[in-house]
């Protein structure tokens, strides 16, 4: 039982956040928000060169097999500087996919053009009515000849706007919301076929609706075994949610601290606000919603890679509960606590606010999540 | 990172398990599952069955009779014991006066209280709180002057708990009136049957008499009774009240009686099915079991930074305020669980564990409502969530 990082961990640590303390200053970011593609491709290359790409993939194709402690490390840090570039759409959702699901050849010929920065993908599994059920797919994979046919509309595809290549979700058989029937595969963008609308996310990300009509894939570019490839989203998205908690918890830390220095600087009545009790408890019960996050998402983390579905499961659940109440009484805190400032764009604390409120809507509110537990038995057994 | 025990620490969970399921006697152990009050004897057979063990006083020197164990085993034992359910032991001697007396006690002190303490020989009380000194504990006003090798001592205690079984109780008098506030307290043992000590029980919302106030009345105490200097108690009042904290968070007992609920609620009819079958109560249970591993990873966060260094951690402050919360919250779905049978007043008003009545509705009923008034106290004692939090502000956010 230990919670501390390895040296090598810490080395990966200070390299991340001095990166985003070199390049990510509020202004910066508003900068790169301004960027074709919604990011700076220039930072882009930076993580690359820094191995972050590479981290969770197997050194033969020019990864480091790190593992969910590592990506915990990087979301973190991206959650506190509130970087806008696709780490999470390519590394941690496709580039998941591609690695636990990929043929030997494929993942030669595409995780090599990850880790170097130079391929970007996004993940278009979700529907317009799909919601958070995982399972409820209509798009549809025919086969034809002896590849498939692609057809259906995807929606809230991260980073769907500068991707290359999608990973797509579609049904070869079985009933809409059927966990059997599902397969994956690899298409590119610029496939005939493929059609896409950009669009910016109110965190100030990007995402894109996009189609697929009549688009012919080769048997080699599914993922995982088509028709059987349900368990595999899963195993991804939940690693994924480990690694949003994580990114939430950055954001929640950096908008507490900002808060605290806020009451230290912010003066009425003659006084710094923070010498206010009322204002001091809520900031005490930020923290403690803050440190009850970081608690699960470490859990979430360690749990990520279980190979017990149930348990992994459970602990997924419970952490995306955690970090959606949390949330809410962090942002909502630091908001109230910074007064008509907060209410502003130019001040950076409602900016985190989004973000975190948007992460409790990805992959299953903590309602949704709250459910899930419920339905399952819970934590602890009767 | 990793959540995995060590083998050599699953052994000795195993080993702890084992021990608590042979040795812990099913009454006590049906009393502790079903919420009924513990009587004065329960608490002392158990201690000395655990110290007998030599798990008396774990967290102690070995000299003294503590085990030696590392933070994380200790963590696991209490964990064990909570989860059996057995009792904690009475706090106010292992966990209060005995590290007080270890810390900043003669050799003579230590010899003669220490033993009797572990295997509760002698039941301590604390002497603290006062009817003008609760929160504001520095504002206490008995006082002790010296007078032919004794202290006499003058005032009024109050929020005494289990003092009607009190041998001794350690006490903050103030011995300089001229000094200020925190300065001029001092730290008295003091024998419960001195002539002039009278004890009287307060009766608390939830029927019981846990609580008493006690007078002094030219109390006489000889001066070998003073622990550390004097004018100094303050600091071992800090001292004491640090150590007060750890293993507040009471994971374990949470967990023991969410199980306890959830088999509750499968026996409970709503609507022609079992409540647990409510998907409304049930998603209220699963809340506070998120919030209960949520504080169980905080609470093994804040163990493991313990391996590596032994300063009080003021995070402690988290734990007591989440845990207090959620063993409040569990007590108030128990009642809800058995919603009008509720309403009987079916506990005992005298100090015997007498359960003769035939019980009104169902049997596990009766002492759920009690219990529920009686832990409104889990937010008030060891300093209320509001100390806490002034207390995170100031040591944490530097506010």
């Amino acid at each position: 039982m230990d919670f501390a990082l390895s040296e090598e961990q810490q080395l990966l640590r200070h390299s991340v956040e001095r990166l985003f303390a070199d390049h990510y200053a509020f202004e910066a970011r508003k900068r790169y928000a301004q960027e074709k593609d919604g990011f700076s491709r220039a930072l882009w290359a930076r993580y690359a060169e820094l191995g972050l790409l590479g981290l969770p993939f197997a050194e033969e194709h020019g990864g480091s097999g790190g593992g969910p402690v590592e990506t915990m490390i990087v979301m973190e840090a991206i959650g506190r500087a509130l970087a806008l570039e696709p780490y999470f759409a390519t590394v941690v959702l496709a580039g998941g996919l591609i690695r636990l699901g990929g043929s030997e050849a494929l993942r030669a010929a595409i995780v090599p053009k990850i880790a170097s920065g130079e391929l970007i993908l996004a993940f278009a599994h979700a529907e317009r009515q799909s919601r958070y059920d995982l399972a409820d797919v209509a798009a549809t994979a025919r086969r034809v000849g002896s590849g498939y046919m692609l057809d259906g509309a995807k929606s809230l595809v991260l980073h769907g706007d500068s991707a290359e290549k999608f990973v797509v979700s579609a049904r070869l058989g079985g009933g809409q919301r059927d966990r059997d029937g599902i397969g994956l595969f690899l298409v590119d963008a610029a496939d005939k076929g493929v059609s896409t609308r950009g669009y910016a996310t109110v965190d100030g990300l990007r995402a894109a609706e996009v189609t697929f009509a009549g688009v012919r894939v080769p048997a080699e570019a599914a993922l995982g075994t088509p028709g059987a490839a349900f368990p595999l989203i899963e195993r991804v998205v939940d690693a994924a949610i480990a690694a949003l908690a994580a990114e939430a918890v950055g954001a929640m830390a950096a908008m507490h601290a900002l808060t605290v220095d806020y009451m230290k600087t912010r003066k009425q009545f003659g006084v710094t606000i923070g010498s206010f009790q009322a204002l001091q408890h809520r900031a005490a019960d930020m923290l403690i919603a803050l440190e009850q996050a970081r608690s699960m998402a470490m859990l979430a983390t360690m749990m990520a890679a279980e190979d017990d579905v149930r348990e992994r499961r459970a602990a997924i659940s419970a952490a995306k509960v955690q970090i959606g109440r949390s949330g809410r009484i962090v942002g909502h805190g630091a908001i109230q606590i910074h007064g008509g400032i907060g209410m502003t764009m130019e001040a950076s604390v409602g900016h985190y606010f989004k973000r975190v409120t948007m992460i409790d809507t990805m992959f299953g509110d903590a309602d949704h999540h709250l459910g899930l537990l419920a339905e399952s038995g819970g934590l602890i057994a009767a | 990172m990793d959540l995995r025990f060590t083998p050599e620490e699953n052994a000795f969970r195993a080993e702890v398990r084992a021990f608590m399921k042979s040795a812990l006697p099913h009454s006590i152990r049906d009393k502790m599952i079903e919420g009924r009050h513990l009587i004065k004897e329960d608490l002392v057979t158990w201690q000395r069955i655990l110290n007998a063990k030599g798990w008396g006083v774990p967290h102690w020197p070995v000299e003294w009779g503590g085990t030696g164990w590392g933070p994380v085993k200790t963590y696991i034992f209490r964990e064990e014991v909570q989860q059996a359910p057995a009792p904690e032991p009475l706090p106010f001697g292992v966990n209060m006066v005995g590290p007080v007396i270890i810390a900043f006690g003669n050799e003579a002190q230590k010899k003669r209280f220490l033993p009797r303490i572990a295997n509760l020989d002698d039941w301590w009380a604390q002497g603290f709180s006062e009817p003008g000194a609760g929160s504001d504990l520095a504002s206490l006003k008995a006082a002790a002057r010296r007078a032919d090798g004794h202290y006499v001592v003058n005032g009024q205690k109050t929020w005494t708990t289990l003092a009607q079984y009190a041998d001794w109780i350690f006490c903050l008098v103030r011995t300089d009136p001229a000094a200020k506030k925190q300065q001029g307290i001092s730290f008295l043992l003091i024998d419960m049957k001195t002539p002039g000590i009278t004890v009287r029980p307060i009766q608390t919302i939830d029927g019981g008499r846990e609580v008493n106030e006690v007078f002094f009345d030219d109390v006489k105490v000889p001066v070998e009774n003073l622990v550390g200097e004097e004018n100094k108690g303050w600091d071992y009042a800090k001292f004491l009240l640090g150590n007060e904290r750890t293993g507040i968070a009471r994971v374990g007992i949470s967990k023991a009686r969410i199980r306890r609920l959830k088999e509750l609620a499968a026996l409970e009819q709503s609507g022609g099915k079992p409540l647990i079958a409510d998907e409304r109560f049930r998603a209220k249970i699963t809340a506070v079991e998120v919030e209960i591993k949520a504080l169980e990873m905080t609470e093994l966060r804040v163990v493991a930074e313990r391996t590596r260094s032994n300063k009080p951690d003021p995070a402690s402050s988290i734990l007591k305020i989440k845990g207090s919360e959620i063993q409040q919250i569990i007590t108030e779905l128990l009642v809800e669980v058995v919603g009008p049978y509720a309403l009987p007043d079916q506990v005992p008003h005298d100090e015997s564990d007498r359960w003769n009545e035939p019980p009104v509705g169902p049997d596990w009923a009766g002492p759920l409502a009690p219990q529920y008034f009686n832990y409104r106290k889990t937010s008030i004692y060891g300093g209320s969530n509001e100390i806490q939090k002034n207390i995170i502000a100031k040591a944490i956010l530097g506010l």
